[in-house]
């Protein structure tokens, strides 16, 4: 498994080599973190100040490229705090790109392309390659359309599918115990690409109007026989709008009694400055190699998970 | 009770459920990316016998069962109660027919069962893996068909009925599984 960790961080660094992306090594710790409602960052004492392990590079990247750094990538370590189980461990592995000047679709394009390259050195068996919106995934399987459909219709749904704690919950969180439970499991196998999620669920992807002229976030999300893989997004780069999805994440963090994040607020007179237009993507590489080895528990795939550190 | 909360969900962990008590078989972190985190739990409800999946959010608790397994022996039957005793104190417990349930079939007097008590009373018993028994019916036996291939229902001494080799007669001993119901071989004169 070492060996096999150690091909794969090899290969993913040569991909990018060869395409002239460059490696960036930025800090773990900093100062502020992700505003996410549902993603928890580690606090760090750090010589008396607060600080936080950091949950993906994705702020300190997006501050190089408002520095005109160019198509970059970051591989490195992530943390999460109240995540462990099969497919989750509280440190782990994240492989992070921006491409710039390209858009959502450019950039699913070269995942398959990566994602071809290092099963292709693995196994004779072509990996299929599927592509849909998450409103398709979704109504074919509900048979309700995840945008318009109301709340008090998906918060029914949600109640059925598994218990009365759902009664309340918000759009967003009724849509990914829906999709995680029900379409999830019947995504085609191989690499399956979802694209064009709900508004509410957009947090750092721009806006647009879909063929069927409803809003969706430019925001993407890429399956690996069935298990989440990657989340990218055509970037928001207004400075005005980041600052809202700030603040909104945090009254409602307050809302649910999680502890309010301070706001990155370099990262904020990064995209004052202007961040060039791009597309980027966060991919977990120890669910990668969960799929390379045909394991079930990311602990196989670790040299130490933090049961064992 | 304590209450545990999802994070501590551990299968073994006996815990109330709409009112009965049940115990984890599986617990099942999901957390979409950007999701809400939840907890898939199969459990088993320790009164029906039951498996149910249900879906919790990640941080809600539930409260913990008073439910505890003890090695006790079975003494006898009185027609509507099952008596068992604990080994050191000799206090004795009496099951109902349905939490004795299917350990009834295997059950001589004297063995060390696994009795699982919630709030103090029996709730369910699980025999010992393995039991000697005597077959009291079965087909008569052919003698020297030792070889693989047929076998015959065999009623035992308990009243559960299982399949044996041929060669097998009444009032033989034999071995079973009491978890598979299979036999496992003809045990000697005692």
């Amino acid at each position: 498994m070492l060996q096999s960790r150690a091909e794969l961080l090899s290969a993913l660094r040569q991909f990018f080599f060869q395409r002239s992306v460059m490696e960036v090594d930025v800090p773990v710790l900093a100062r502020s973190s992700v505003t996410d409602i549902n993603i928890e960052s580690m606090p760090a004492d750090v010589y008396g100040e607060s600080g936080y392990l950091q949950t993906s590079p994705e702020y300190f990247m997006k501050r190089l490229l408002s520095q005109g750094a160019g198509d970059i990538f970051c591989l490195g370590k992530a943390f999460r705090d109240g995540e462990q189980g099969s497919r989750h461990n509280p440190e782990f592995s994240l492989l992070e790109w921006y491409r710039c000047g390209w858009d959502e679709h450019q950039l699913m394009d070269e995942i398959a392309e990566l994602i071809s390259l290092i099963f292709a050195a693995r196994s004779s068996q072509p990996l299929a390659i599927t592509k849909r919106t998450y409103g398709d995934c979704f109504s074919q399987i509900l048979g309700i359309d995840p945008h318009e459909t109301d709340l008090a219709e998906l918060q029914d749904k949600a109640v059925a599918a598994s218990s009365k704690s759902w009664a309340g919950e918000s759009r967003a969180n009724c849509l990914d115990l829906l999709f995680s439970l029900l379409v999830e499991p019947q995504l085609p196998p191989g690499l399956m690409f979802v694209y064009d999620y709900p508004a509410c669920q957009s947090a750092l992807a721009q806006l647009h109007n879909n063929i069927q002229g409803q809003q969706v976030s430019r925001r993407f999300e890429v399956f690996l026989n069935g298990m989440e893989l990657a989340n990218g997004y055509f970037e928001l780069t207004d400075r005005v709008e980041q600052q809202q999805r700030f603040d909104g994440d945090n009254a409602q963090r307050i809302k649910a009694g999680h502890p309010k994040v301070p706001v990155d607020r370099h990262l904020l007179a990064a995209l004052d400055h202007g961040m060039p237009s791009c597309a980027g993507v966060a991919l977990g590489v120890d669910r990668l190699l969960m799929q390379l080895e045909g394991v079930d528990s990311i602990t196989q795939v670790m040299p130490f998970s933090w049961d064992r550190c | 009770m304590a209450n545990y909360s999802t994070n501590e969900f551990r299968s073994g962990l006996k815990l109330m459920l709409d009112g009965d008590p049940c115990s984890i078989l599986e617990n099942e972190f999901v957390k979409p990316g950007k999701g809400q985190a939840f907890n898939r739990v199969k459990l088993r409800n320790l009164k029906t016998g039951r498996v149910l999946e249900k879906t919790f959010k990640s941080g809600e608790s539930l409260e913990g069962a008073d439910v505890m397994d003890m090695d006790m022996q079975y003494l006898y039957n009185d027609g509507d109660f099952w008596y068992f005793m604990e080994p050191e104190s000799f206090e004795q417990h009496q099951a109902t027919e349905n939490a004795v349930g299917e350990a009834l079939q295997w059950l001589s007097e004297q063995d060390i069962c696994v009795v699982t008590l919630y709030n103090g009373s029996p709730l369910s018993v699980v025999p010992p893996n393995h039991v000697e028994l005597e077959i009291v019916e079965t087909d008569p036996g052919l003698r020297g068909d030792t070889a693989q291939g047929g076998s015959k229902p065999a009623k035992l001494v308990t009243g559960a009925t299982v399949k044996v080799p041929l060669f097998l007669d009444q009032g033989d001993v034999i071995k079973v599984d009491t978890r598979t119901g299979e036999y496992q071989g003809r045990v000697k004169d005692a």
